[in-house]
């Protein structure tokens, strides 16, 4: 804990002159320090995000359901089981080459928001079926027995029941898998997510396959380029930067906890 | 027996995996009375029960043979062709725990009208209301019905399901030892209610409580280790049984 | 709606479930077929002398120049590098978290255990470029401050430092898992203990972490293979030059910082450059996912009681 103080203060500290300026918000990056901002890399990010979280849920959450509540201990299950969890631990930057590979070359998607939400979407997946699976797993059966017995069918089960009182607990995992997925700086860079973005993606309720298909870049990345310059200035913007990312972080995380406890509160059983 | 049938079991075998868990099961269920099957735990009670609205569908690894008839109609409710949905929604079941969705009140019982087709905003409206005054709770919820079902007391939980139950109108409804989780007071009211029900409906409780059964049923079934031992009027089971093993049980030598 | 159209919804509703799940099976194919694919035409490529030629000169070479004009591609600078920090990285790591760890579930309340755990997760969603800003802007300036008392000049790119911010970096994942697995231990095995006149602090490290092996280890390989594929840190604050050496003090660079330098740059599709990074990444695979197996391979010992 003394850690993170002393890392969230080094950050501070040296970000000061930065955190507390508008115009660090709404600039785009430049050569020169003092007018380099982060509004590229911000929107970026929020943009990826979306992409990413949608196609987090979208697979995650029905691969959660199926291995908790049909799955059973068939062989399908077992397998599909085994590799999620192999893959949650697959180093993330060896996604940024399956990315690379697969999605820009080989799908032609190229260095894009589009190739950069599937990429972090796919790492936030096995998060999401285990918190998924996690908070089915608190039902009781016999809520499933009742529901059974009246008549109803498995995808009446899932959506009148399963979902509405495990929503909370899902949410939560969403939450605590995008505060993670945000500060992934690896798996992007091998993309190419550029870092010196002069322009802003068009507007996704103008141009949605143009914003898909622009090349972008994120905080992070923004951050490590300007790390890894020798002048001290830029030092001060990646801080800035950094610490932009820390408190995003944190607030997910609080929220995540909020939700938690209020889903506590909401079904006892 | 001169009573028209709802429910035939007919050499009934019923497999948990490998284990052999209900050994050629044979019993007739009289329509529009209550039947109450009574055994010592373990003995399949459940299991048998819940073979009637094919309940044990749920979990992998089961295996029926044999044949459960359901009346007028003769549909065998556990042959493979049978839809599970389509017997479920003839043949209700209450459970051991009252089991109330964290729903409100009247969303509890509206659920299963709702599953079942029904639309109509004011049928529903009724069909609540008539549930819940079959089961004996509207006086006490009509000012509520909006609360969580789960703010109710444990007696009025395990009613509210029975309501739950009872509002699609079934014409079997399974109790599953409905009152073993309840104080004797609820329990009367639930035995009441049953009394009740069966003026309209057929009734087959599982009770691991012999007087409840010796109450309210008409018929009684004693199991024992998977197998139906005897089958009778409830009078003639309780004060002369055939079998010496139902004597042993009635009289409290073992179970 | 009829139970007829209720039943072909419900049908197509579990298909969709299975196709969903199945993607993940597909996402790991397609990670292995990328890297298998590339990591062969690395080894096929005219520059790295075709096969066998090159996979012979992958093991046996001892510097890693695949960017250069004259190409080298020997592996071992990149694993003595990628070794080094994960292992300073668990020298931090395994005594600290098992401290962390035994404190939080045998000594700390209730009360101070829930309110640090928000932290641990707090910690853990930290990004990592931001320790690899501290690694290199407070850890190292602070350790050549250090060392300077003992005549020895470190240079800004080393070892050490971002094998320490790893170390620390990784702590609260290991902290909770070895936690998680000390928890496990029955109550009855510290009564016992506590029955024969032993001190808490002896039961905690004579009774209970020894019950716990199995899954400590386990928690500790995990521990590493997440130390070997962390990349940022590293990138930042290790440097760029694939150094064969043991020596903390010297910049050494990692299989993940090899990928993130050549990645930075303009990579022409499948150009020797690229197919590197491919190969690179495959060893690295393989190393984690060696290390991942033996870690459920120690899982499925834990014991039981």
């Amino acid at each position: 804990m003394i850690f993170l103080f002393s890392v969230a203060l080094k950050l501070f500290l040296d970000g000061m002159h930065r955190i507390f300026k508008l115009k660090f918000y709404t600039s785009f990056p430049s050569r020169f320090p003092e007018e380099a901002g982060i509004l590229s890399a911000w929107v970026g990010t929020l943009y990826v995000m979306v992409g990413a979280i949608f196609w987090a849920i979208l697979l995650g959450v029905p691969a959660g359901i199926y291995l908790e509540e049909f799955g059973g201990k068939g062989k399908l299950a077992r397998i599909i089981e085994a590799n999620i969890t192999n893959l949650s631990a697959v180093p993330s930057i060896v996604y940024g080459l399956l990315a690379l590979g697969i999605f820009v070359y080989r799908l032609n998607f190229g260095e894009s928001i589009l190739t950069a939400g599937l990429t972090l979407g796919l790492l936030m997946l096995p998060v999401i079926v285990v918190a998924t699976r996690e908070s089915l797993r608190r039902i009781p059966r016999a809520i499933r027995e009742a529901s059974y017995a009246l008549g109803s069918t498995h995808y009446e089960l899932v959506f009148h029941h399963l979902l509405p009182y495990s929503i909370g607990g899902i949410l939560t995992g969403v939450i605590i898998a995008t505060s993670r997925a945000i500060g992934e700086t690896a798996p992007l860079l091998t993309i190419g997510a550029l870092t010196f973005i002069a322009f802003l993606p068009p507007a996704p309720w103008k141009d949605l396959i143009g914003m898909l298909k622009s090349p972008f870049t994120v905080l992070p990345i923004q951050m490590f380029n300007w790390v890894s310059r020798p002048q001290e200035a830029f030092h001060q913007n990646a801080a800035a930067a950094g610490f932009v990312l820390l408190v995003l972080c944190l607030v997910l995380n609080s929220l995540s906890y909020y939700l938690r406890y209020k889903v506590r509160r909401k079904y006892y059983w | 027996m001169d009573e028209t049938l709802k429910l035939k079991v007919e050499n009934l075998n019923f497999y948990y995996g490998s284990f052999h868990a209900l050994k050629n099961i044979n019993l007739p269920i009289p329509s529009r009375k209550i039947t109450a099957i009574i055994g010592p735990s373990g003995c399949g009670k459940s299991t048998l029960l819940r073979c009637f609205n094919r309940m044990h569908d749920l979990y992998a690894n089961v295996r029926y043979e044999g044949a459960i008839y359901l009346y007028p109609d003769r549909l065998n409710i556990i042959s493979k062709g049978t839809d599970p949905l389509y017997v479920r929604r003839r043949i209700g079941m209450v459970f051991q725990k009252p089991n109330p969705f964290p729903k409100s009140i009247y969303e509890n019982i509206a659920y299963g009208l709702r599953i079942n087709g029904i639309k109509d905003k004011k049928v529903i409206d009724e069909k609540v209301e008539k549930a819940l005054r079959d089961a004996g709770l509207w006086e006490e919820v009509k000012d509520r019905l909006s609360a969580n079902a789960y703010s109710l007391s444990g007696g009025q939980q395990q009613r509210l399901c029975i309501a739950r139950a009872i509002a699609v109108e079934p014409e079997v409804i399974l109790f599953d030892e409905p009152t073993s989780a309840l104080d004797p007071i609820s329990t009367g009211r639930i035995e009441d209610l049953l009394v009740e029900l069966k003026n309209k409906l057929t009734i087959v409780i599982v009770t691991h409580n012999m007087q409840q059964a010796a109450r309210i049923s008409d018929f009684t079934a004693f199991m024992y280790l998977g197998e139906l031992i005897e089958f009778d009027v409830t009078e003639k089971l309780f004060t002369n049984p055939a079998k010496k093993l139902t004597e042993e049980y009635i009289t409290g030598r073992f179970g | 709606m009829k139970v007829e159209t209720k039943k072909k919804l419900d049908i197509v509703f579990k298909a969709f479930l299975i196709i969903t799940s199945l993607s993940s099976i597909l996402v790991t194919f397609a990670i292995v077929l990328a890297l298998i694919e590339d990591t062969i035409r690395f080894f096929v490529h005219p520059e790295g002398g075709g096969f066998p030629t090159s996979l012979f000169r992958f093991f046996t070479e001892t510097e890693w120049t695949p960017t250069f004009v004259t190409k080298k591609i020997g592996i071992w600078p990149l694993l003595a590098g990628t070794f080094l920090i994960a292992s300073i990285a668990m020298i931090v790591s395994i005594p600290l978290g098992l401290i962390i760890a035994v404190y939080l579930s045998e000594f700390a309340s209730w009360r101070v255990r829930e309110a640090i755990k928000p932290w641990l997760d707090f910690l853990e969603a930290v990004p990592t470029v931001v320790y690899g800003y501290f690694a290199l802007l407070a850890v190292t300036p602070l350790l050549q401050w250090i060392f300077r008392f003992f005549g020895i000049e470190m240079e800004g790119m080393n070892a050490l430092s971002p094998g320490i911010v790893l170390g620390i970096m990784i702590l609260p994942f290991t902290a909770s898992m070895v936690e998680d697995s000390i928890r496990g231990v029955p109550q009855y095995l510290r009564e016992a203990s506590y029955a024969l006149g032993a001190s808490k602090l002896r039961t905690a490290f004579e009774v209970v972490v020894p019950a716990a092996k199995s899954g400590i280890l386990a928690s500790y390989l995990l521990g590493i293979s997440r130390a070997l594929g962390e990349t940022m840190v590293v990138a930042i604050a290790a440097g760029m030059y694939p150094n064969l050496t043991i020596n903390p003090l010297e910049p050494v660079q990692t299989i993940t910082g090899y990928i993130v330098q050549v990645a930075l740059g303009d990579l022409p599709f499948l150009s020797f450059e690229y197919l590197s990074i491919f190969a690179a990444g495959f060893m690295l695979f393989l190393i984690t996912l060696f290390f991942n197996q033996l870690a459920v391979y120690f899982k499925s010992k834990i014991e039981r009681y």
